[in-house]
Parts: structure tokens; C-alpha cells; sequence
């Protein structure tokens, strides 16, 4: 049998709108935490002052005209890109390795997805109603309520996205000056595109896609899935309890006490349908481990609400372990972290981050870079003598100006020649060149290959910085 | 195959058959190809109003979107949008950025632009790229010079002097070098000699006897070569005489040759032939005075400076 051109698949599935009901209990009072913290951490701290010596006062300014990120105490120049690297990868095996242990947790409770969909689901709350409420709004026709309820909804939606992205704007220029910039139009033509693309986008996927970020558009939903284990804690329904011989039923009279239901071969599930009303995803989490699941626990926390209302024991939904629900025993549910994988996650954080820790702390106060110059390699004088000469940029990475004293070592003492400049001062965030020259007799050439360029900060010998460099010669060859 | 209702019935046909039963679908285009369609339409329609496009009799329509730009003249320009006035536009605005460096030095001395940091970073990079323009396809992109051709920059030896104010005038007004051909005047035996005797002046292997000889030609009237390499052979700076003493060649290519034989014998080849090739073009008109200044501490700086 062939399907007809008429009655094709449609590649693109309508989005099913989610009312999600509010719940409460341990897992909601986790996310809110999170969402709290995260929000004030993302919406205040471009407002946070900083004194700084000679650059804005703000604790975190990320420079990108003077080429350098501030924040708080530290500078971080673009030749640090390897902490950031660092941070990508610490990043990325963190990932793993939660995932390993108790599954999508990032989706759940901190994926930026998740928390403003959570805000934007909150600002509906409070402006439509409850789930029923909600619903009964959705279905009934455009009237004056229905017109200013969602509009208002959606108007406090454009206004929470518009803050995001002027947020997002506000690390990468002096904030209060940025502010005022950007409302009287003299702001930079990026910001106001940047701030554009961020609230449209942050308008479409926290209020419009939603879930469908998660189940169409994000590959880490997707690729998290791969890193699942037996052993893995993952929001489950413990179906054996919950279906038992005869599966669920509603608690009706009869059937309103364990013991009766227990009788019957009923399920302790009474069949509420709570866990599906409560799903920011929209799925039944007793149908199974599913890939649309982001693991936010609000299942738990509205099953065990019901639990308590009939004195059932909790946990009918719970995290727990393929394991441990297919075994004959269950026991109660632990993070297994004694697995190779997960330890070996767990070392390779570890030696990461304390080597992001040390790289940082170790950090010189300024940067060298020593080049020979090659055209010509060298030189040979009238007296026969014979020159190299070398380009010094030094960098200065310190808060305050700087001055450098250049020696050498493996050298005579007079063979060194810097010209003008045998100290060099450099502003904060300056480089500086010199040009460097050595002077040898044929005779004390021939024994030296190499010698040692020291950079030494004014004051500071314990911060000198040694470069090894090479003397050529006519006739010796590498 | 057989529940499949024939395709006549459910797609329209253009109404034509062929062979009996040959038909051609009617098919719309899909929608999104032809909004896509419109929408390119209407990109078109919006280009042309803003950008150069239809020829125009001589000229053609600008486009409403220009370039404006102040020169370095300090006047305003207004260009209807082509890639050349975007170019003119970032050179001139490269100009103006570069202003107050050249302004600076302009109005500072040579001594006080090679001991400012600020300063003579500028140089560097900007003497590097007047250089790299102006002067490399002879000096070298290292001022290293090609012996027999164009003096090495980087040393200590200089035919001009090497102090800010001979650099500078040699860069302003050029120079010409010039030594006469001596094979019209002396006996090849006599340029033997006089080749020796130059040869032992920088301590390369020679015969005595040859050298002894060719001291008396060069600082008698036969050869005369005093009159330019001056009577110690130091050469003199005023005429750009090289001096004959030290370890550096330019026109003889002597450190080619490791056997004293053949260094004899280059020298022999420069005073047989004389030397009619020292040109250095004078860079006043061509480049501003301030480039020129730069180009002296830049070429004071690549080492050989005095």
C-alpha cells in the first residue's frame, strides 16, 4: 500500500498547549531557590560597583574595546583564553558527570530554559489563574477579559524578555551610563540589536516554545540521554506499586484505604492525573522514562501531596534507579557513584578546576613575548663583531603602571645593548616594545647558542620573568 | 498499487495527452517557494533604491545611500555608495586616527621620539609599514640589503653617515655613487696589485710584495684612489666613499668566496670596472616630511644608528 500525496506527514507537529498546575512541596521550593538565586545573580550583578584605579566601577565589565574582561579583583586579557577553555571543559564533564549520577538535573532545576519558562509560567499564574482557570480562559471567545488577561500576560512577558536582553547588554559597558545610553538612543547600534535579537528570542522560547525548546531545538536533552545508566537516579513511577495485579483506580468508596485497595489488587495510584496537570513538559511519567522528560521533580512533589491526603506512604513517584525498581528487592533509592565512569568524571573535574584555581592564582602581573628578529638574522659589524637583536613586547597586566628592567645571563655584562630603553614603563593594560641587541666577538659566539633575556618588574625580583633565546652566528648552523 | 485511485483524479492535469494516456501534472509551486519568490522581488525593489544599480545614459542611478567622509584636506566628501568611497572612507578615517602620532612627530626631535615608549612603538609599527612600502624591494623587509646591490642598514658601516640628520638628508635628496673604471688607465698587473693591497688593509690573505706595490699606486697620482678613499683607505662620508679598512663589503661581494684567491679577485673586478650602480632615489617629493621623519628614526633603529 502507498501513501497518497494528499495525505503526507507533516514534518512540523502544532504545539498542544501545556496548562501547568501549581504545585508545592520539595522539589518546587528547590527550583524557586534556584530561580531566585540565579535571577539575582544575573539582574543584579552588572550593578554591582567595583573600585577600580583607573577603569568603571562595576565588580563585573566585560571590555571588549579595551580587549580585557574585568571582574571583580581579576583581569582576564584575551591570551587567558585558555581559562576559558578550562571552564567550557570543567563545564561540560560536570555535565557528564551529574548526569551520570541523578540524570537531567541541569534541565530540571538549572537550565535557563527552564528557569524562565518556570518565570514566565509564574507571571501567567498570577494574571490568569490557576490551571481550570486557565483553561476555561483558552477556550472561551475573545471578549474584553480574555483580551486584556492575555494581552497583559504577554505585555509582562515582552517587558521580563526586554530586561533580560538589556541585562545580557549591561556586562559589556558601564551599566548606569549604558542605561541612560540606550533609552535616549546613543547607545551602539550592536546593543540595540543584540537587545533585540535577546527579547524576541527570550519572548519566543520562554513563552511561546516552551517544551519545544527542549524536545526540538536542544541537543544536550538529547545527547544527556546517552549517559544514562542502570544504575542512574531518574524521576520514576514505581509501577509495581502503583498498578499492583488489577492497576489504578480511582480511590472511590471501597477503595479509599491501602488495605481495601491491597484486598481489591488495586495500585496505590489513585489515578488523579496530578503528576500529568503539574508537567511543565506535558507528559504522563507513568507511561515510563521518557526523552521529553527534563527531570524537574514536580511529579514528586504533587504525588506525594496526595499521598499524604490519603495517609498512603510517599514515594509512588520518586527519583530512583532502573536497578533498583526492576530488582525483587528494592532498596531505598542512593546515589551510586562507585562506577568507573562516574569517577572518573568526578577526578577529571577535580584536576580541572584545581588547575583553573592554579593557573589563575599564579597569574604573572605582566605578559612577555620575545621574538629574534630574522631579517637578518644577524649582523656582522666593521670590527667584525657580530649582532642579533631581539623585539621585547611586554604587557602589563597589573592594576597600576609599571616600570621593567631587562637584563641578560650567560652573556658578558656589556655585550647587552637596549638602546633607550634599559627600564621601560607601561601603563595598566599597555604593552610596550623594545628593541633588544647583542654584541659578541666571533671568538665568545662560537660558545654560546644560547642565553637567557631576564624581564624583572621594579621592586619586584621574585615576579622576573626568564626567556631562553637563541644567538646565531654566519657559518653555525641550527 | 491497486487501492492507489489514478493520479488524474486527485492532482489536476494541464489537459493535454499523448500516446493515449500520456498526461502532465498541474502542480502549484510550493508556497514557500513562491513567497520566497515575492520576497526576493520586493529585496530587489528595495536594493536598487539604495544601492548603485541601473546603468543611466553616462552614469548610472546612485541609490539613496552615500558615503560621507572628511579628507585629509579637512573636506567633506559626499559619494553615492560604492565599495571605492568605503575604501577612502576607512583610509581617511586610518589618516585621521594616525594624525596626532604624525602631528607629535612633527613637533618632537629625533632624540625625543626614539626615548618616548609611546612613541617609538608608533614608529615601529608605522616605519615597519612605510618601510615594508617604500624601501624594501631593495633594502630588504630587514633593511639587510643585498651585497653588490644595496647597502645593509642593520650594521655599523655607512657610506653617508649614520647619525638622524645624514639619514635624513640621504632619505630627502637621494644619493649616486660613483667609481670610475680603472681598466682604461691602469695595467692589469697595476689592479693586481691595487686588489692586494685592499685585500690586506681588512686583513684577508694577500701577497706582500703585490700589496707593497699597490700602496704606493694607491696613495700616488697613477691611481690616485686617495682622492676618494681618502689617505688612511677610511673612505670619506661626504662623497659616500666606502671605507676599505673594515670587516663590511658592499659592492665587492667578498664573504661569498671562502679562498683568499677569489676575494682577491672580486676586488680586482670592481676597480677593472668601476661602479655606476649606487642609486638612491630622493623620497622628498613622494613622501611628507613627517613619513620621511619616521623613516629616519625607523632606519636609526634597525640597529646601525650613530
Amino acid at each position: 500500500m502507498q501513501t497518497g500525496l494528499e495525505d503526507q506527514l507533516g514534518l512540523y507537529q502544532k504545539r498542544i498547549p501545556i496548562f501547568t498546575r501549581s504545585v508545592k512541596g520539595r522539589f518546587r521550593r528547590f527550583k524557586t531557590s534556584v530561580l531566585v538565586l540565579a535571577y539575582a545573580i544575573y539582574f543584579l550583578l552588572p550593578w554591582l560597583p567595583w573600585s577600580r584605579l583607573d577603569t568603571p566601577a562595576q565588580a563585573v565589565l566585560f571590555d571588549l574595546p579595551g580587549r580585557r574582561f574585568l571582574i571583580f579583583g581579576l583581569t582576564v586579557y584575551p591570551q587567558d583564553v585558555i581559562w576559558l577553555a578550562l571552564l567550557l571543559f570543567i563545564a561540560a564533564i560536570l555535565l557528564f558527570f551529574v548526569t551520570g549520577l541523578v540524570g537531567r538535573a541541569f534541565c530540571g532545576y538549572f537550565c535557563f530554559q527552564t528557569l524562565w519558562t518556570d518565570f514566565f509560567i509564574w507571571i501567567e499564574h498570577k494574571i490568569q489563574g490557576e490551571r481550570p482557570a486557565r483553561v476555561r480562559l483558552y477556550r472561551q471567545p475573545w471578549d474584553r477579559e480574555k483580551v486584556l488577561k492575555v494581552g497583559g500576560t504577554h505585555a509582562l512577558w515582552m517587558l521580563a524578555s526586554l530586561w533580560t536582553g538589556l541585562t545580557f547588554i549591561f556586562y559589556f559597558a558601564y551599566a548606569p551610563q549604558l542605561v541612560v545610553d540606550f533609552f535616549s538612543g546613543q547607545a551602539a547600534a550592536a546593543a540595540y540589536i543584540t537587545v533585540g535579537i535577546l527579547t524576541l528570542s527570550t519572548y519566543v522560547a520562554a513563552g511561546l516554545m516552551r517544551e519545544q525548546i527542549c524536545t526540538y531545538v536542544c541537543p544536550y536533552g538529547r545527547f544527556q540521554s546517552v549517559m544514562y545508566e542502570p544504575e542512574t537516579l531518574a524521576v520514576h513511577y514505581d509501577a509495581r506499586r502503583g498498578e499492583a495485579a488489577h492497576g489504578r483506580a480511582t480511590a472511590r468508596a471501597g477503595q479509599r484505604i491501602l488495605a481495601e485497595r491491597h484486598e481489591k489488587g488495586l495500585g496505590d495510584c489513585v489515578d488523579c492525573g496530578l503528576c500529568v496537570q503539574v508537567c511543565p513538559v506535558g507528559i504522563d511519567i507513568r507511561d515510563g522514562l521518557q526523552y521529553k522528560c527534563i527531570s524537574c521533580g514536580l511529579c514528586i512533589d504533587a504525588c506525594n501531596t496526595i499521598m499524604d491526603s490519603f495517609e498512603f506512604p510517599r514515594g509512588l513517584i520518586r527519583y530512583d534507579s532502573e536497578q533498583n525498581l526492576a530488582s525483587p528487592t528494592p532498596a531505598a533509592p542512593s546515589v551510586h557513584w562507585k562506577r568507573l565512569k562516574s569517577i572518573g568524571y568526578g577526578v577529571a573535574v577535580v584536576l580541572m578546576s584545581a588547575y583553573l584555581v592554579y593557573s589563575v592564582a599564579t597569574r604573572g602581573s605582566f605578559d612577555r613575548a620575545v621574538n629574534q628578529i630574522r631579517q637578518p638574522l644577524y649582523v656582522v659589524l666593521s670590527n667584525g663583531d657580530i649582532r642579533n637583536r631581539y623585539q621585547i613586547r611586554i604587557t602589563n597586566k597589573a592594576t597600576q603602571e609599571q616600570t621593567y628592567v631587562i637584563s641578560a645571563r650567560g652573556i658578558p655584562a656589556d655585550a647587552l645593548d637596549l638602546g633607550n630603553f634599559r627600564e621601560i614603563t607601561i601603563k595598566s593594560g599597555h604593552s610596550g616594545l623594545v628593541q633588544a641587541s647583542v654584541r659578541l666577538s666571533p671568538a665568545v659566539a662560537a660558545q654560546i647558542q644560547r642565553f637567557e633575556l631576564v624581564i624583572t618588574p621594579l621592586g619586584k625580583p621574585a615576579e622576573a620573568n626568564t626567556e631562553i633565546v637563541r644567538f646565531d652566528t654566519p657559518g653555525k648552523r641550527p | 498499487m491497486s487501492e492507489q485511485k489514478p493520479q488524474s483524479q486527485t492532482v489536476q492535469t494541464t489537459g493535454h495527452a499523448w500516446d493515449g494516456d500520456l498526461q502532465e501534472y498541474n502542480n502549484p509551486l510550493p508556497v514557500w517557494w513562491v513567497y520566497t519568490f515575492y520576497a526576493t522581488v520586493i529585496f530587489a525593489l528595495v536594493y536598487w533604491t539604495i544601492y548603485p544599480s541601473w546603468p543611466l545614459g553616462k552614469g548610472w542611478i546612485g541609490g539613496v545611500s552615500d558615503i560621507t567622509y572628511v579628507n585629509s584636506a579637512g573636506e567633506t566628501r559626499t559619494h553615492s555608495w560604492n565599495t571605492r568611497a568605503l575604501l577612502l572612507e576607512d583610509l581617511n578615517r586610518a589618516a585621521i586616527t594616525q594624525k596626532p602620532y604624525f602631528d607629535k612627530v612633527a613637533a618632537m626631535s629625533y632624540e625625543q621620539i626614539a626615548k618616548d615608549p609611546d612613541m617609538s612603538g608608533f614608529i615601529l609599527s608605522a616605519g615597519k609599514s612605510l618601510f615594508a612600502e617604500n624601501c624594501a624591494p631593495c633594502h630588504q623587509a630587514g633593511g639587510q640589503g643585498v651585497i653588490g646591490f644595496f647597502p645593509n642598514l642593520t650594521d655599523d658601516d655607512w657610506l653617508y653617515g649614520g647619525s638622524f640628520d645624514t639619514i635624513h638628508t640621504t632619505l630627502t635628496g637621494g644619493r649616486r655613487a660613483y667609481m670610475p673604471t680603472f681598466s682604461e688607465v691602469l695595467s692589469g698587473e697595476q689592479i693586481d696589485q691595487l686588489a692586494n693591497y685592499v685585500a690586506s688593509l681588512s686583513g684577508i690573505g694577500h701577497d706582500t710584495t703585490k700589496a707593497a706595490a699597490g700602496d704606493a699606486l694607491f696613495h700616488g697620482e697613477t691611481a690616485a684612489c686617495y682622492y676618494c678613499h681618502s689617505s688612511n683607505a677610511k673612505g670619506r662620508k661626504d662623497i659616500g666613499a666606502p671605507n676599505l679598512t673594515d670587516n663590511i663589503w658592499l659592492w665587492a661581494d667578498v664573504p661569498a668566496t671562502d679562498a683568499a684567491e677569489g676575494k682577491v679577485a672580486v676586488i680586482r673586478g670592481v676597480i677593472a670596472n668601476g661602479l655606476n650602480k649606487g642609486v638612491m632615489p630622493a623620497w622628498a617629493g613622494r613622501l611628507s616630511p613627517e613619513q620621511i621623519k619616521v623613516l629616519t628614526v625607523y632606519v636609526h633603529e634597525l640597529g646601525g644608528g650613530q
